[in-house]
């Protein structure tokens, strides 16, 4: 039997072809070549040889106060939307999870925007945050908080306008999450319910020693997905704010973009694209370990 | 009979607490939805107003009910851009990467699952340590990759990239390996090989992964910003995405026609969702499970 399968490394080859192929030219090759520039003097159009810099272009973003400006705001961004997004998720699968009629009229509407482009949701949300009194959101916070809310330009203001990107990512990518953590708890048998109530578990606690546990891989999967995403994010800022006001709303995707685009830099945003990619890995092995941890225990 | 009555009493409460209960939990969900969906909402009545009404009536409960329904701003759009080259280069883009990347992906998972061969370790590796890359990680070298290759300004360079995808060739991969053993045996004992088994046997029976592939691949590219960004700059092969901001920063700023561009640009997408929408959280949830 194994000697016939063998003889499958042909065929197997030429199945596999075009995807290897696909894979080592767009992926492999592109990333390897992020490495290879970032230790370079790359810049488009510039008249000096390329040559073979060190690390002088990761001492520069380093020192570069927009940049770490970037990672402050991706860190914050990861450590607000994180957690808020994950619990919302969580709570909306949680309520439609009991078995009521209707919840697949719910489901769909939360599940609605995650068909909606991220470009389409920021040029939307902008006339939301349009500022001034008449402003959409300024009127219903109005309107919510009997008058005392003063009005905001939400997008031009450096303190609210990471928040007002916040919120709107989050609404775009709630239902994901959410979709997710539903076809978790769906997959918990209900035998574990029974179980923990003959032993008098209140509702409370067979959350925390039913569903949490029995949750934890597709939660963890929901937390690292939305932690890489915040570390991603470009289109809504680069389509609402630029960065600003005062780098305010700078990214890493966006200054690594700025940099190979407006000022033809590409070795300097190769850096940043790496330094990108250590923070992805970073979080993806974390996750590994956790889950690993959890397989073990089990 | 007397330990009968509060028996009766205690599931009386019960009752009346889990009815209690019923009733918080449709009011915390529509609560909810309505706020969700406002924008959606707002979004679709400013398209139908005239122009000038959207800005001064955001702020009011005008803003999600018409005062008076006109189509101009849908007139304004098409006669402003060129909307239908815009959906052509999204649908053939992305199209064309769903349809490329089913072929492509299914035949590389099905060999990495269900054949013995050798480099299948070394090949299953690679797609796996390939898996953590965003394109976020590589776009400024692919930029640099393509642009050598002469490739900007094309579709070319918008669909080749993407066609070979990790994340759906492990998507396939893990969906072969769940396939009974018996269906490919009985096909090898009756004398079928490789090609006719996978296009008679397997293929039929592999739907789910296919709507599940096609979807991830779809939601993954149609709202794809950042690379038509960096390597478009001709509006003949440029997206729908990046249609919408640029069209948003067009003079004379029309809101009216703004929203209705948003409206044409999703409401195909939102009607396919809705007719197959079992099959969109199947292949998102299907996505969540491999964590």
């Amino acid at each position: 039997m194994a000697r016939r399968l063998n003889d499958n490394t042909p065929i197997a080859w030429l199945l596999v072809l075009p995807a290897v192929v696909g894979l080592v030219a767009f992926v492999a090759v592109p990333f390897l070549l992020a490495f290879f520039l970032s230790l370079t003097n790359l810049r488009l159009g510039s008249p000096l040889p390329l040559e073979y810099v060190g690390p002088r272009q990761y001492v520069r973003i380093l020192t570069d106060p927009s940049f770490q400006r970037a990672l402050v705001n991706n860190a914050v961004f990861a450590l607000v939307v994180v957690p808020v997004q994950t619990s919302l998720a969580l709570a909306l699968a949680i309520l439609l999870n009991r078995g009521l009629r209707g919840m697949v009229v719910f489901r769909t509407l939360f599940f609605m925007p995650v068909v909606f482009p991220m470009a389409l949701v920021a040029v939307v949300w902008e006339l939301l945050y349009a500022p001034g009194s008449t402003g959409t959101l300024n009127s219903f916070l109005d309107t919510i908080t009997l008058g005392a809310w003063e009005p905001k330009a939400f997008l031009h203001d450096p303190y609210w306008a990471l928040p007002a990107i916040m919120v709107l990512s989050i609404w775009q990518g709630l239902g994901f999450q959410m979709v997710i953590l539903l076809a978790g708890l769906q997959s918990i048998p209900d035998q574990l319910y029974e179980a923990a109530s003959i032993d008098g578990a209140g509702r409370l606690s067979q959350f925390r020693h039913v569903t949490l546990p029995q949750l934890r891989n597709p939660l963890a999967f929901v937390v690292v997905l939305t932690g890489i995403l915040a570390f991603r994010v470009f289109d809504q800022v680069q389509i609402l704010t630029q960065g600003g006001p005062n780098d305010a709303t700078t990214t890493v995707m966006y200054e690594a973009v700025t940099a190979a685009f407006s000022r033809q830099q590409v070795a300097r945003a190769a850096a940043m694209t790496v330094v990108f990619f250590l923070i992805v890995l970073t979080i993806t092995l974390a996750q590994r370990m956790l889950v690993r941890e959890e397989r073990e225990v089990a | 009979m007397n330990d009968r009555v509060p028996d009766g009493a205690v599931s009386t409460r019960r009752r009346v607490t889990a009815l209690a209960m019923t009733g918080a939990n449709y009011l915390v969900l529509t609560v909810a939805a309505l706020l969700y969906v406002a924008p959606i909402l707002f979004m679709i009545v400013a398209s139908f107003k005239p122009d000038e009404r959207v800005l001064p009536e955001a702020g009011s409960w005008q803003a999600l009910l018409p005062s008076r329904v006109t189509t101009e701003n849908y007139a304004d759009v098409f006669e402003r851009v060129r909307f239908g080259r815009y959906l052509l280069n999204s649908i053939l883009v992305t199209g064309s990467i769903v349809a490329g990347g089913l072929v492509v992906n299914s035949l590389a998972g099905y060999a990495l699952a269900r054949l013995a061969w050798r480099g299948r370790r070394a090949v299953f590796r690679f797609v796996l340590a390939l898996m953590i890359l965003p394109l976020q990680a590589i776009a400024v070298p692919l930029f640099y990759e393509t642009t050598v290759l002469g490739w900007r300004d094309t579709y070319v360079v918008q669909i080749v990239p993407f066609l070979a995808n990790a994340f759906a060739i492990y998507l396939f991969y893990a969906f072969f390996l769940g396939m009974p053993r018996e269906l490919e045996e009985a096909a090898r004992i009756d004398g079928a090989g490789v090609g006719r088994t996978l296009v008679e046997i397997i293929l039929p029976h592999a739907k789910p992964a296919f709507a599940a592939a096609a979807i991830t691949t779809f939601l993954m590219y149609w709202g794809l910003y950042l690379w038509p960004l960096m390597v478009t700059t001709h509006e003949d092969v440029r997206p729908l995405p990046l249609a919408v901001a640029t069209f948003r920063t067009l003079p004379p700023l029309k809101w009216g026609d703004i929203m209705a561009f948003a409206v044409m640009m999703v409401a195909p997408v939102l009607v396919v969702f809705l007719v197959f929408q079992r099959w969109f959280v199947r292949g998102v949830a299907a996505s969540g499970m491999k964590g």
